[in-house]
């Protein structure tokens, strides 16, 4: 129940893109198309999930121990992300290369996905509010809340793909052609979302 | 000058020299700001005690105490009397993070004033609960006669416009600081005479 | 001299990182509530950009190619560091506000690009007005943006009255607001561009 809350507050009411803003650059840069879209998405899934696991890890059993964690933290942690994007880059490479070929474009993309850094830097700072209690996110709830975000992420951009593959049809005034009009798009779809507000 | 060819060694030292200075520059740097930032916050604290235990009769001393999880600074005037007390307390319940407020309540239980020490609801809707118009509908109420909670779940307090869940966790904070002192106030009141 | 003014002016208007190269969208969408904060993060922005700028300027012969963009992330990631706990330290109030978006400004795309396109090739000196330029503008384009949305939704400018509170547009404060605003302003200056040809 505590885990359904989390993914479904991430996903929906607080969308990483249409209430948090994060990862607005993967959203409007690879939106284009759907078959795009979905592999950004799960690219974005993968690894979000490992960079939150890896840093929450080394931020509990290295930074705090050590006090490094006032300061040394958005080092630290994007100095990780880095690292994994190119380590899951390599593996990849060698045990399957068919997600790779699915993927691999999108993974040197991720590393300045600041929704990666963002959750990650929120997750060890976030108090989460379980029936009156709340506490510190552990490591199995922060990884929920990952995957939900991620999953929001893709969520919200393959269905913002869908719609701009119909629009990119249609006759827009001359200024609005491209990205103007699909961020308005967007704003529609934000506010879409808004409808969720209070849902959880 | 040449770009230095890629080789183990001199990859392995560049990325060692440069991210051995940044942590070592960091540490500086975070050693000068440390004490501002601690004085900051301290500061803040201050001047919301005071601004919420503004009244006619002067204090003479503050007494800060741990109780419930909640801070209290206790006032007292120069003959040990109770005065009221300034109560920390907060909300997770917000719509986008943790809310914490000091609460000033007098002796009898009325709430004198409430000062908001941070939030982060969303700018023009839950954040306006630091406007007076819906934060200082709270001073001089007693929650005796006062019922602490907004009118959509049957009390008292006018929410702000279309920020429900910021205007019901700031009324959650503020009833959790009454309920808190009406229980331990008999407590205080000997703490001050000794 | 006509080329040093030429690296500061185009990250103004011609190559205005967020109205024609549309980077570093995130921070522009989520910290332009207000006309003060949106100037406020430009300007934490562009302090950033001209230090990684210089350092890496600096820094250039002795990076080996392969390992260039791991150090000039932590060349950024100091300097970000550096201005949040300046902030926390003596600008409370606005650090609170901007929140998550200043340890952000390591990702911002807008400083990782200038420095692997701009000051990994130039000069110290053209370097730090590059950084200047593309911040200033940078800058600019968050303020503009923060006053349109600021006066529609709270009917202020700066935090000065200007319209009255009924007049408010709530939607322009909110995130689909900041969308739709956006939107509308690289419209414009599309427009303006199609024109001059």
């Amino acid at each position: 129940m505590k885990y359904l809350i989390i993914i479904l507050s991430t996903i929906l009411v607080n969308n990483v893109i249409f209430s948090q803003f994060l990862g607005i650059c993967p959203f409007l840069g690879t939106s284009k198309k759907t078959s795009t879209a979905l592999g950004m998405g799960a690219a974005v899934i993968f690894v979000l999930t490992l960079a939150t696991l890896v840093t929450w890890l080394v931020n509990q059993y290295i930074l705090i121990p050590l006090g490094l964690d006032k300061f040394l933290q958005t080092i630290a942690f994007i100095l990780i992300i880095a690292a994994l994007v190119q380590m899951v880059e390599i593996i990849l490479k060698k045990i399957s290369p068919s997600l790779y070929t699915a993927l691999g474009v999108f993974l040197p993309l991720i590393t300045t996905n600041c929704a990666v850094l963002g959750v990650s830097l929120t997750v060890v700072t976030k108090e989460f509010n379980y029936g009156g209690v709340a506490h510190m996110l552990s490591l199995g709830e922060s990884v929920v809340y990952a995957v939900g975000i991620a999953l929001g992420f893709a969520l919200a951009l393959v269905l913002f793909a869908g719609i701009r593959e119909h629009v990119d049809l249609m006759e827009a005034p001359k200024g609005m052609k491209g990205t103007p009009i699909a961020l308005i798009i967007a704003g529609i779809l934000a506010m879409a979302f808004m409808g969720f507000t209070g849902v959880v | 000058m040449a770009k230095k060819p890629s080789t183990l060694i001199n990859m392995v030292v560049a990325l060692l020299v440069i991210t051995a200075v940044s942590g070592g520059l960091l540490g500086l740097v975070y050693g000068m700001t440390k004490d501002t930032i601690a004085e900051v916050d301290l500061k803040k604290n201050q001047a919301a005690i005071e601004a919420v235990l503004k009244t006619d009769t002067p204090i003479d001393r503050i007494e800060e105490t741990v109780v419930d999880d909640l801070t209290y600074n206790l006032a007292y005037d120069a003959q040990g009397n109770l005065l009221g007390a300034a109560v920390k307390t907060y909300s997770n319940a917000g719509f986008s993070g943790r809310i914490e407020l000091m609460v000033g309540l007098l002796v009898d239980g009325t709430i004198n004033a409430v000062s908001v020490l941070s939030q982060s609801e969303t700018p023009g809707l839950g954040a306006n609960m630091v406007n007076p118009k819906f934060k200082d509908q709270f001073n001089g109420k007693n929650p005796a006669s006062f019922r602490l909670s907004v009118k959509k779940d049957g009390g008292d307090v006018d929410a702000i416009t279309a920020a429900t869940i910021s205007s019901r966790a700031f009324t959650g904070a503020v009833k959790m600081a009454c309920d808190s002192f009406e229980a331990n106030k008999s407590k205080f009141m000997k703490g001050g005479q000794q | 001299m006509s080329n040093n003014l030429q690296t500061f002016t185009k990250g103004l208007v011609k190559e205005n990182p967020i109205l024609v190269l549309l980077l570093g969208c995130c921070p522009t969408l989520a910290t332009t509530t207000s006309a003060i904060n949106g100037m406020s993060m430009g300007l934490a922005t562009t302090f950033v950009l001209i230090m990684s700028n210089l350092v890496i300027s600096l820094l250039k012969g002795f990076i080996p190619d392969k390992v260039r963009i791991p150090c000039f992330i932590v060349v950024i990631a100091s300097f970000v560091t550096i201005v949040q706990l300046v902030m926390q330290a003596y600008v409370p109030d606005i650090y609170e506000t901007l929140g998550l978006f200043i340890p952000l400004i390591v990702v911002n795309c807008i400083v990782l690009g200038r420095a692997e396109a701009f000051a990994s090739k130039n000069p110290v000196f053209p370097s730090i007005l590059d950084g200047a330029g593309m911040g200033l503008g940078f800058t600019f384009a968050l303020t503009i943006l923060g006053c349109i949305r600021e006066l529609l939704g709270s009917g202020s400018m700066f935090g000065f009255r200007i319209l009255p509170e009924t007049a408010n547009i709530l939607l322009f404060i909110l995130p689909p607001g900041a969308f739709i605003c956006l939107g509308f302003l690289i419209a414009i200056v599309n427009q303006f561009k199609k024109e001059n040809h």
